[in-house]
């Protein structure tokens, strides 16, 4: 199943990829810094390792589609277009963050952006996908809609129940587990009965793609063909994105149950350096590039921290429409 | 598909038609069907057969499969379906076969529903109304006979709404479906073929969030919900002919919860009984009383409540189902109690 593809993504837009990547990776970095500072509190899963599936996926949707992402959302967020400090922002609780600072880390939500959910609740972001993507074929539209999840959401009901009803339903909805091989502390074996996810497609007559998950080009090109067959009116499709997170499963977790030496294995394949490859950037260029993209994940955290906290009054009124 | 009677009894508008509860339901589905393109109704069978109680006669036919759908076995999933449809443009209308099988949606109506608007900042409006089919006196065992109605009050974020009498069903699911924010609205089955005046029309939507004074009396408040506000109404009746004027409150939300209107109430009559088929811990029944009882309100008697058994579950034994389950006569004798 797996797919080699060749990609047909012009080098402007790869290189606004490798840029994206770059600043997911260094967004990443200063979260922990930041935390250190006490700027930001509570919890954060972070994604570094796995920037070319959600550069590579959210790229192959347009701004009419939309979109669920999970706890382990930043990196999404950031692909969809969300700014630095809006996100920043969120982290911080203040109200320069995409939900006015309420939502946090797990959280990060922004319908103008059709980014239409955050889930803290492992498999809960699926049938809300499938309900948007039902949506937008009953009100006519041609919108699709992308859903991430996890190796070990991939366990739990609402993954199954939301691939069945897409699939009977032929709904336009692309479904993405980024596998990481681990689900919290545990290792997919313990828990798992497949090593390819993508398999659980075959019990919902949906066609399973496996994906290498640390190389942008085949994430893009084989997400953009689940989405234009949802277009087509043809239903959905389940794509599993093989990547590794580098951090552990969330800020006090220094992950001691991997296996010796394989962190270093998956860094030999990092997505940044292999699309950096790719593209023939000197190291001059990806030097400068990290610098400029370091500004400005500098700057965007300063501008974040300016904005004042939401007060009570504000947050009363996100609880009821009326 | 309207039964159109003649009678034209009082109270609730001359224009009002004689319908049973099940009709009322069916009324209210067919006029927010009608009236906006947006509302779809989902849920197991619905589409089939009018439905597996009938509620929904003819509205496949009428509106078609896609905007009355058939659903998977899978609570928790077309639960989140419709909340994905609801925050793209929709207004879902999900059917919960039987109260009992809610938990199993536990998930989208404790996590997803009520929380969802607000860890978003507000940047979302969330108009799904869960329509969960309960209550006890159908002979269906333990795990197909509960109202649920206390289960979700709990939950900022949530509206929870209930229908004792055939007119209630008509306005107040008319109001739910319209409401912007999630709103559980629980019908009991065992009123599906009571007969009631419904005033069918616009003009007939409930208010979010107000109780409603069914009988006016000066001696004790009854406070109930679903098939024990019809047993109110019944001992309100027998009271009555010893002389003892009871008043009549269908509280109708439990969340939000019109305390206002029980105040009104027991402000007149100083007495006060909660009837519910339900166990009286965390109950609406107690977090009024709570209430009352914090501000320092002057009874005449102390509150009363009947309830379901604090230890029991409900039997399938015939018998043993009309004992646990409160009746109207037990529903007058907690009245003279406290009239004593
Ligand atoms: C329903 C539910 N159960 C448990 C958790 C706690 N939890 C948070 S993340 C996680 C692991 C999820 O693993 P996976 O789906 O592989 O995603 P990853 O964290 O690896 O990206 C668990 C168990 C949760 N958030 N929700
Ligand atoms: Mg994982």
């Amino acid at each position: 199943m797996t797919t080699v593809v060749e990609t047909k993504s012009g080098a402007d837009q790869r290189t606004g990829w490798y840029r994206r990547m770059l600043e997911i990776r260094l967004f990443e970095d200063k979260v922990q810094e930041l935390f250190m500072q006490g700027k930001i509190q509570g919890t954060t899963h972070l994604c570094q390792g796995h920037e070319a599936v959600s550069v590579g996926a959210v790229s192959a949707i347009e701004a009419r589609d939309y979109l669920t992402i999970t706890y382990r959302g930043h990196g999404h967020a950031l692909a969809r277009g969300m700014s630095m400090v809006a996100a920043y922002g969120e982290l911080m609780g203040r109200t320069s963050g995409c939900c006015n600072g309420v939502g946090g880390s797990m959280h990060l939500t922004d319908f103008s952006k059709n980014l239409i959910g955050a889930f803290a609740i492992i498999g809960a972001g699926l049938p809300v996908a499938v309900g948007a993507g039902l949506s937008a074929k009953m009100r006519g539209t041609d919108s699709v809609a992308l859903s991430f999840s996890g190796d070990g959401g991939s366990n739990i009901g609402t993954f199954h129940e939301a691939l069945n009803m897409a699939a009977v339903w032929k709904v336009p909805v692309v479904f993405v587990i980024e596998n990481n091989l681990y689900g919290e502390y545990s290792p997919i074996r313990e828990t798992t009965p497949l090593d390819d996810l993508a398999e659980r497609a075959k019990g919902y007559a949906m066609p399973g793609v496996i994906v290498d998950g640390q190389d942008v080009d085949a994430v893009h090109a084989v997400v953009a063909e689940a989405v234009a067959r949802a277009r087509a009116g043809e239903g959905p499709t389940l794509i599993e994105a093989k990547t590794y997170r580098y951090r552990g499963h969330s800020r006090t977790d220094p992950a001691k149950y991997r296996a010796e030496g394989e962190l270093e294995r998956w860094k030999l394949r990092d997505p940044i350096v292999i699309l950096g490859d790719r593209l023939g950037l000197s190291d001059d260029e990806r030097k400068s590039l990290q610098d400029e993209v370091q500004a400005a994940v500098d700057a965007a955290a300063v501008e974040a921290e300016q904005a004042p906290l939401p007060t009570l009054e504000e947050i009363e009124n996100y609880v009821y429409a009326a | 598909m309207s039964t159109q009677l003649e009678s034209k009894p009082a109270g609730v508008g001359s224009d009002a038609a004689e319908l049973t509860y099940r009709e009322a339901i069916n009324a209210a589905l067919e006029d927010e069907l009608e009236s906006d393109p947006a509302v779809i109704l989902m849920g197991e069978d619905v589409a089939t057969a009018g439905g597996v109680f009938k509620t929904n006669e003819g509205l496949s036919d009428r509106f078609g499969r896609e905007r009355v759908r058939n659903t998977p076995i899978c609570e928790n999933g077309f639960v989140g379906v419709a909340l994905g449809m609801a925050v793209t443009g929709m207004r879902p209308v999900v059917e919960i076969m039987f109260s009992d099988f809610l938990p199993t949606a536990g998930d989208a109506i404790v996590n997803e529903l009520p929380k969802y608007r607000f860890m978003c900042g507000g940047q979302c409006e969330v108009p799904v109304t869960v329509r969960s089919i309960g209550g006890a006196t159908g002979r269906f065992g333990t795990q197909h006979s509960a109202t649920g109605e206390s289960w979700y009050m709990a939950l900022p974020g949530l509206k929870v709404a209930t229908a004792g009498t055939p007119d209630s069903a008509y306005s107040v699911l008319r109001a739910a479906i319209r409401s912007n924010d999630p709103v559980v609205f629980f019908e009991h089955r065992g009123l599906y073929g009571r007969k009631g005046p419904v005033r069918r029309g616009d003009d007939n939507i409930a208010a979010v969030g107000d109780a409603a004074v069914l009988r006016e009396g000066s001696d004790v408040t009854i406070v109930a919900t679903l098939l024990m506000l019809d047993r109110a109404l019944i001992a309100a009746e027998q009271l009555a002919e010893n002389g003892v004027d009871a008043e009549v409150v269908e509280l109708r939300w439990l969340r939000p919860l019109d305390t206002e209107s029980v105040r009104r109430s027991v402000e007149k009559t100083g007495r006060l009984v909660v009837a519910e088929e339900q166990v009286h811990a965390a109950g609406w029944g107690a977090t009024l009383i709570s209430q009352f009882a914090m501000e320092g309100f002057e009874w005449k008697s102390r509150p009363r409540a009947v309830s379901l058994p604090d230890n029991l579950l409900i039997p399938y034994t015939p018998e043993l189902e009309d004992t646990v389950v409160p009746s109207a006569e037990r529903i007058a004798d907690e009245v003279r109690a406290a009239l004593k």
